[in-house]
């Protein structure tokens, strides 16, 4: 636990990404397999669920501390973290403990789910008893669902692929998918064998970044193949040895959520694996993204469902072909071969995701003004002669978003954020004017600059009417230039619309509440879709 | 809160003797705790401090304010009251106020520390019937790692960044904080730097017999000399890349009790946060407060309200005692008070 956790400091002190490269080797070199595989997995992402309830484990530090719980809720408020406030409460350890991480995961965090809460405290209370500050918070952090470390998972395979010598590719294609965290499993990632069995694995995606800036500077419109950028969820199906696996881009199989889909790709070929998007699909156009919300929280969906929101893929890329994998051919060829594998197929819940014709950037720009009311959020742009890469690239592939959609909002509501900005308010709640009343529509945490949160910090710890607890009613006077990409109509929520991805564009502070917009400039900009 | 002081306009007032304690504006008679900027101001017509302190007052209020000293412990008779002042432990020359009545004893405790702290007198516990507290860390998330221990943490840091060719810079509030650091340092490590504002204050440490290592004034090095071996002390204002500029590459640290919050450490995105301070932690705020044996607690600074709440819960009478730092709190992550 120790090195794991002093591991986590490294990486939490330092914002360079060759510290935390040199780190996370370091680390590797000198812990044993058993406990880098735990390693791993906590640090690209996959962190334990929350094993204990929150209220319980602020009860029992409250008790070590011989805090009464209001002196606890001040503590919370002021640090903004749990698993840190705890840490910070607790007495001095009464031990150590030299029990390696794997024990530690195994033994003593995962049998917590599900267990008394008489039992989940003993353990607890022990573990605490035997770890000091930095340990203490990395389990808290474990325990409580919230581990996160400011790695992204490319670069612990460069720090992987640094420490085997195997290159990054195939560690993060190791990476995916579902497996073990054993010992075995950690030496088949770093096995210099590279012929890798399991059938049901995708591939890393490739994803893009904005393109910011004049899509002149790209070149001749000739070398890019341009499609619409769609709102829905990115997947790869794959079809190998008569099985179908659907991934969705968050690493997660969702094969049975979506039988049409499953069932379409049983006639793909063997040794098929295809990059694109599951949308819900009307008659000739995407359903709200929300209506495919009401499927994804699901294991499985019922008849009904299936009915009011069928999907369909629409495939972008083909990675691999007759068991090969041809991402290192041009996408112009790769996309020859997707078509000319989905042109025979009768079932068309898996189709093309067409290319948009454009002869110059300016036609194109003309073009993407029809954007919203095709239910696409603009365009994504791909070099033709570009090979699929592995995660975030700039260069070869772009998306070109349409501009957002914007409202002034007033602020209504205040709560403080995680993380680099743990213990300032951060995260608010806006309000659009409804007749003489304010109407919530959105929340939003960020957007600001360091200088503007300190100075809406002051304000609301100045200005608040009343606590919720770690929710702040702030005196409404804050206008807010809110932007956001998509709205429709919903009626799960007060304001009758929801909007999609809503960020602050500014701060208008030359605006008063009363300058707000209203509710009914916010339901005028919902697109009129049939 | 009580017949003796009273809080004022001005600030803490005490009728009888016709003197206020760290008075906010100017007054006739000023009784001086400590000289940071937040207790000690101009414009007063007399100042009266701990000899110990008197040097840095004046290079604080500068040659003509009118400063008297009394020995820590000494009395003096002010009209009807006995005044006298009693260390603190929090910088040098730092004093609590004791003032006695017809054997009713008020404390004024001003900043104080029961860390160790070789630049200053150790504070010296009082009893009393009053005792008006700070809290500037009034939470029990505050508490102190041992300070040996942090030096050998500061000390091991400069050590790394050496083998990595980085100069260290360490930010550390400029009076008392940084010679505190200085005087926890292993010279032999390497050359110790300081920002002017910290260099300033150094002889007045050096004159009262505190032994400080070698220091040099940033301003006085060559421009092309290799700086990577040295360690900066500098305070928070001048954590910007133009005073930066002298050493290109640089690994930055912060030294305050605020260094116990994470969010504080991350949002100064400094590379380490080395938790020290010259003020009391939670625990040394609740056993100082229990050895002065006072039944009213006033308590002022930081997390008042928190403190004033939890002692009346343990039985005390407590108030939370307004002072001229409303915004403090507001600022937690600041270098107002360290
Ligand atoms: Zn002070």
């Amino acid at each position: 636990m120790k090195a794991f956790a002093d591991l986590y400091r490294q990486l939490d002190e330092t914002t360079s990404t060759n510290r935390k490269i040199d780190a996370m080797v370091n680390y590797f070199q000198t812990v044993p397999p058993e406990d880098a595989i735990w390693s791993v997995r906590f640090l690209i992402g996959r962190k334990p669920r929350q094993v204990v309830p929150t209220r319980k484990l602020m009860e029992w530090a409250s008790e070590l501390a011989g805090v009464p719980d209001w002196l606890f809720e001040a503590s919370y408020d002021v640090v903004g973290d749990l698993a840190e406030t705890i840490t910070l409460l607790l007495p001095k350890p009464t031990g150590s403990s030299t029990r390696p991480f794997h024990r530690w995961v195994e033994k003593h965090l995962l049998p917590l789910r599900g267990a008394d809460l008489d039992v989940q405290k003993k353990v607890v209370c022990a573990a605490w008893s035997q770890m000091d500050d930095g340990q203490r918070f990395v389990w808290n952090k474990l325990i409580t669902g919230g581990f996160r470390v400011g790695v992204s998972q490319r670069l612990v395979v460069r720090a992987l692929s640094r420490y085997s010598a195997i290159d990054a590719a195939t560690i993060s294609h190791r990476l995916m998918g579902e497996w073990a965290p054993t010992a075995d499993y950690y030496e088949q990632i770093l096995s210099q064998d590279t012929q890798d069995a399991d059938i049901s694995r995708p591939y890393p995606f490739y994803l893009c970044y904005p393109l910011v800036g004049d899509p002149e500077s790209l070149g001749p419109v000739d070398d890019w193949q341009i499609e619409w950028k769609w709102d829905g969820i990115r997947g790869q199906v794959i079809k190998r040895d008569g099985q179908v696996f659907i991934w969705s881009r968050g690493e997660e199989l969702v094969t049975d959520k979506y039988p049409e889909l499953k069932q379409a790709a049983v006639s793909l070929p063997d040794g098929t694996v295809i990059d694109g998007e599951i949308l819900p699909w009307g008659k000739d156009r995407p359903l709200p993204f929300s209506e495919l919300q009401r499927r994804i929280g699901r294991k499985t969906v019922g008849k009904k469902l299936l009915l009011d929101v069928p999907v369909v893929l629409l495939a972008y890329d083909l990675l691999e072909a007759e068991g090969r994998d041809i991402r290192s051919i041009s996408f112009e060829r790769r996309r020859a071969a997707l078509s000319e594998l989905l042109a025979p197929l009768s079932d068309n819940r898996i189709r093309i995701s067409p290319a948009v014709l454009g002869k110059t950037w300016q036609h194109l720009v003309t073009l993407q003004r029809e954007s919203r009311s095709r239910g696409v959020e603009g365009f994504m742009l791909k070099r033709c002669d570009s090979m699929y890469e592995v995660g975030r690239r700039r260069g070869n592939w772009w998306k070109w978003k349409i501009d957002p959609l914007t409202v002034d909002a007033v602020m209504i509501y205040a709560q403080r954020g995680h993380g680099r900005r743990a213990g300032l308010y951060t995260d608010y709640t806006f309000a659009v004017r409804q007749g003489d009343s304010l109407v919530p529509f959105a929340k939003a945490y960020s957007g600001l600059s360091d200088a503007e949160i300190r100075q809406v910090d002051r304000f609301v710890q100045r200005n608040t009417l009343e606590r919720f607890g770690p929710v702040r009613a702030v005196s409404p006077q804050l206008v807010f230039e809110i932007a956001f990409d998509g709205i429709q109509k919903s009626k799960r929520h007060k304001s009758g619309i929801a909007v999609r991805f809503p960020r602050i564009a500014r701060w208008r502070q030359d605006k008063t509440a009363e300058e707000a917009d209203t509710i009914e400039a916010l339901k005028a900009l919902v697109p009129n879709l049939q | 809160m009580d017949d003796i002081i009273q809080m004022t306009q001005k600030g803490l007032y005490c009728t009888e003797g016709d003197f206020y304690i760290d008075p906010w504006q100017p007054v006739k008679k000023a009784v001086i705790t400590h000289a940071h900027a937040d207790h000690a101001r101009w414009g007063s017509q007399s100042y009266l401090c701990a000899c110990e302190g008197k040097n840095i007052l004046r290079a604080r209020l500068g040659n003509h304010a009118a400063i008297e000293t009394l020995n820590y412990g000494e009395l003096k008779r002010v009209n009807g009251v006995v005044l006298s002042l009693h260390p603190a432990g929090h910088i040098l020359g730092s004093a609590q106020v004791r003032i006695e009545r017809f054997g009713q004893v008020v404390v004024v405790s001003g900043d104080y520390k029961t860390a160790p702290d070789p630049t200053c007198t150790p504070l010296e516990p009082l009893r009393c019937h009053v005792f008006i507290t700070e809290s500037t860390f009034g939470l029990p998330i505050f508490h102190w790692p041992d300070t040996e221990d942090v030096f050998s943490d500061i000390n091991a840091w400069w050590r790394r960044n050496q083998e990595e060719g980085r100069t260290s810079i360490l930010f550390a509030y400029a009076l008392g904080k940084a010679q505190r650091i200085i005087a926890g340092l292993d010279a032999n490590i390497g050359p110790i730097l300081t920002h002017g504002a910290i260099e300033n204050f150094n002889p007045c440490y050096r004159n009262a017999g505190v032994n400080l290592p070698p220091t040099l004034h940033v301003g006085k090095v060559e421009d092309k000399q290799d700086l990577t071996k040295a360690l900066v002390i500098a305070p928070p204002s001048a954590d910007n890349p133009n005073w930066m500029r002298k050493f290109p590459n640089r690994a930055r640290a912060f030294a305050s009790g605020w260094m116990r919050i994470r969010g504080n450490r991350r949002r100064r995105s400094v590379d380490r946060g080395f938790v020290i301070s010259d003020h009391s932690d939670w625990d040394g705020l609740v056993q100082t407060i229990s050895a002065t044996a006072a039944e009213k607690i006033g308590v002022t600074h930081g997390y008042a309200a928190e403190m004033a709440r939890w002692l009346r819960g343990k039985g005390y009478q407590a108030e939370v005692i307004s002072s001229d730092l409303r915004e403090e709190k507001a600022n937690t992550g600041g270098a107002a008070t360290s």
